[in-house]
């Protein structure tokens, strides 16, 4: 076993595990967004981050991929954290004004407004990659990918038309953060063969 | 020798030993004969656009034609960038070393008449010293080049990068064969190490030390082990590594063989931007000629040790120059980069351990193992050993590539190699490390150029791009300039990165426009902060750099955009006017004729005035004014 501190607190791992496993395997809170465990971690959108601490040195690291390690400390709310997520939030709150679950993650960190001016007023997406990863660890069909580079970046399948590919299966839908999935899907999997359940608001 | 295996010798040109490649050098410099005059017509990239090939085949036709005694035609040789961009295209008669610039086609008969003919200097292409107005005849006494250090630029501008003999007769390959015969590779290592060589790339991390830890990861996962060329340089305004890959090839390939003899790896990749053709060329030909005599491929020099490369190019994304988003384009994927918890030397290309270093790196270190540690560590300064390669561009009368010891001080680059800002003038400033590096005012000219004085000054040393900036440039307009670029080449993979680098250049068109509030500025900084934590590369890391130095070093300038809506260096758009002196207009409608908008009004010889309503200051007129009567407020 691993023995190391969250917060102060002591807590003990698996060799192997994350900091982020480890935290909730011990109850402790840390917010992400493009992290699920069916899939593997890839550290998009930076929300999980942590300081750790290592004698006098610290650094910022994402709670979802950081290696636990013995001896080390690991704040979740330092001033360092607050101010990434803070900002993180704030941006989201401009980028994707669309997505009530955003909305209302920002609020439990205290982020009501934004000071930027939205790009798209609809947009829900906030290109976590989750739908991406799903479809091709879990699902195995690789229909969608992340299109272009930047803030020109999309999610969308080949040529932005209805693919082959797609099986129809709702797994992205299932695994959106953000809710912008359910309004995505039928231009990849092209006519909609079965109707989703209605959104609940 | 039977004669089957005599004729099978003779097909197969490959050196089967180090004694080998010794008696092919000996035999190289014997064919050369001193006193014959040779011609270097620079073939870099800014001699390329300026006419150096034109040049070149006129020279040919020019000696063909002068009738010239068979012993003295001298050879024409197109060589690798000089550095001397700003004077080309430049020509070098040898062995006297004469140096003459601009050289245009037409140039040709006199320097063949004058100088061949009659060994003479053309005065009128000879480089004149801007301060003390005299001609100099030699390329080793122009101040350009007498100031420099030159370790890994010593073939470049001296051989032809397309042919190996040329290399070879200089001593090229001699470092591999000392490895292969005469050396472990653990003592490579070990040299590498003891020479305190640092990665010439950005960060300078120490690379003894690096291959040093991918040999404790190999003992662990085992081979294969690979070894790559990071050629993406992609800053805007360098050109070191394109000047290394292009006109000396074979140094780059010596040190990656090195590397790969050091750790035992097989196979090596050059990463090499497709932007790069001239170098992606010059590689392949040095592969080539490389294989063909045994000196890559199996059973190299017949030592047994066997390794080869190739070329993959990068299709021009920035990102692409970071370690793990390279490995996922060699890869055949995203250039995107990856989490780095585990370092690249144990999991890197494939997951397999993996050394990377960038081509000036790789350059350095046929020379260490050659000339040995001791000597390299000699170099440079403490922490910072050796030389480093600096693309010298801007407000600078000598733009170009120069090579100097680690540690000399910043003004010196810039003042006496660079000759300074042209109009005589301090600069204000000097951009160094590229777009993620920092801004360095005037106040700071005596910063030793190292690793740790730059890192400490709030700037890096980056890969060596230097923009040299004057009074007239705008610190804002510079923020907005590197923001606008890295928001253009962020991969959009985290979101700090993708949306912080936009939302920071939309605060700073703010200030461009005069808007926001002593209360942004505090903002922007603690958004600044919040990338540089929690962006997953170190594009989005270091992005907020040139925000923050300018910030640190220019706040005032800053200010007076936001409080007094001014823009001192009169080039924020939003808040400057163009007018006329009409004490110093001397009425010769120059201005009137070269405005684009037709809104300068004026009778000849009388003074003009410019209609602001209808001014969309671009700032022609101001630089078609020959008596600077055009002001800027």
């Amino acid at each position: 076993m691993v023995s190391f501190k969250i917060n102060g607190q002591a807590v003990q791992a698996e060799p192997g595990w994350t900091v982020l496993e480890t935290a909730r395997h011990h109850g402790i809170h840390i917010p992400t967004l493009c992290y699920h465990e069916a899939v593997e971690a890839s550290g998009a959108c930076r929300l999980c981050v942590v300081e750790v601490k290592q004698g006098d040195w610290s650094k910022i690291v994402i709670s979802c991929m950081y290696p636990v390690a013995e001896g080390i400390e690991i704040l979740t709310e330092s001033e360092r954290v607050k101010n990434v997520r803070r900002w993180i939030l704030e941006m989201l709150l401009a980028e994707c004004p669309g997505s009530k679950d955003i909305r209302e993650l920002a609020a439990q960190y205290g982020v009501n407004s934004t000071r930027f001016t939205p790009h798209h007023p609809d947009e829900q997406c906030i290109l976590c990659g989750l739908c991406v990863r799903v479809c091709k660890e879990v699902v195995g069909v690789n229909a969608i990918s992340t299109v272009g580079r930047g803030v020109h970046k999309k999610i969308g399948s080949p040529y932005m038309e209805p693919s082959e590919a797609c099986v129809a299966c709702g797994s992205c839908v299932t695994v959106c953060p953000t809710g912008a999935m359910r309004a995505r899907i039928d231009a990849v999997r092209g006519e909609p063969k079965v109707q989703l359940a209605p959104q609940a608001k | 020798m039977s004669k089957a295996k005599a004729e099978a010798k003779a097909q197969d040109a490959r050196l089967a030993s180090a004694a080998d490649l010794e008696a092919l050098r000996q035999r190289l410099i014997q064919d050369q004969d001193p006193d014959r005059p040779e011609i270097i017509v620079c073939h870099g990239t800014g001699c390329l656009a300026n006419g150096s090939p034109e040049v070149a085949e006129a020279l040919k036709k020019a000696i063909k034609a002068s009738g010239l005694d068979a012993k003295v035609v001298p050879g024409i040789k197109a060589t690798g960038c000089h550095g001397f961009c700003s004077r080309g295209p430049l020509v070098v008669v040898r062995p006297q070393g004469l140096f003459y610039q601009r050289v245009q086609a037409s140039d040709v008969d006199e320097i063949v008449q004058t100088t061949l003919v009659e060994g003479q200097a053309v005065e009128r292409l000879l480089y004149k010293d801007p301060v003390s107005k005299e001609a100099i005849t030699l390329e080793q006494d122009i101040p350009f080049y007498k100031h420099q250090k030159r370790v890994v630029l010593r073939n470049i501008g001296k051989v032809d990068p397309t042919d190996i003999n040329d290399t070879i007769a200089r001593g090229g390959y001699l470092a591999l064969a000392k490895a292969l015969f005469a050396m472990t590779p653990e003592q490579v290592v070990a040299e590498v190490e003891k020479s305190g060589l640092r990665g010439r790339g950005g960060a300078g991390f120490p690379t003894g030390r690096k291959w040093k830890s991918a040999l404790a990861a190999i003992k662990k996962k085992g081979r294969p082990v690979y070894v790559v060329v990071n050629g993406d340089e992609g800053d805007p305004g360098a050109f070191m590594d394109r000047t290394i890959m292009e006109g000396d090839p074979h140094a780059v390939l010596e040190g990656l063989i090195l590397g790969a003899y050091a750790l035992g790896a097989h196979q090596g990749f050059l990463y090499v931007r497709a932007e790069y053709p001239v170098a992606i060329k010059h590689l392949t030909i040095a592969m080539e000629q490389a294989r063909a005599l045994g000196l890559l491929g199996e059973n190299i020099l017949g030592s047994g040790f066997s390794f080869d490369v190739q070329v993959n190019r990068g299709a021009g994304a920035f990102v692409c120059g970071e370690s793990t988003a390279l490995f996922t384009s060699i890869e055949g994927r995203a250039g995107e980069p990856k989490p780095k918890y585990v370092r690249s030397v144990e999991e890197g290309l494939w997951g397999r351990p993996t050394v990377l270093n960038n081509v000036e790196t790789w350059a350095n270190v046929p020379q260490i193992i050659e000339n040995g540690s001791e000597w390299f560590a000699g170099l440079g300064a403490p922490n910072s050993t050796g030389t480093k390669v600096f693309s010298l561009v801007g407000k600078v009368n000598n733009v170009g590539l120069v090579e100097v010891p680690m540690g000399i001080p910043l003004k010196e680059i810039v003042e006496t190699l660079g000759g300074g800002v042209p109009g005589g003038e301090p600069f204000k400033a000097v951009q160094t490390g590229g777009p993620s590096g920092g801004c360095l005012p005037y106040s700071l000219k005596d910063t030793p150029v190292d690793f740790d004085s730059l890192t400490k000054a709030g700037s890096m040393m980056g890969s060596g791009g230097m923009i040299v900036m004057d009074r007239r440039d705008c610190v804002v307009d510079i923020a907005r300039y590197f923001l606008r670029f890295l928001e253009e080449e962020s991969c959009g993979k985290c979101i700090p990165c993708r949306l912080g680098i936009q939302r920071m250049r939309e605060m700073c068109d703010g200030f461009s426009r005069g808007e926001g509030s002593e209360a942004d500025i505090a903002e922007l900084k603690s958004l600044a902060r919040a990338i540089q934590d929690g962006s997953l590369c170190a594009l989005g890391g270091s992005s907020p750099n040139p925000v923050l130095t300018t910030l640190q070093y220019f706040e005032d300038e800053y200010l007076a955009h936001i409080r007094d809506h001014k823009c001192p260096a009169g080039v924020c758009k939003a808040l400057i006017t163009y007018s006329i002196d009409r004490d110093k207009c001397t009425g010769c409608m120059a201005c009137a004729r070269a405005c684009p908008q037709k809104c300068i009004s004026g009778q000849k010889k009388k003074p003009h005035a410019i209609d602001a309503a209808r001014c969309i200051r671009c700032g022609i007129c101001m630089e078609s004014c020959k008596f600077q009567a055009v002001q800027v407020q």
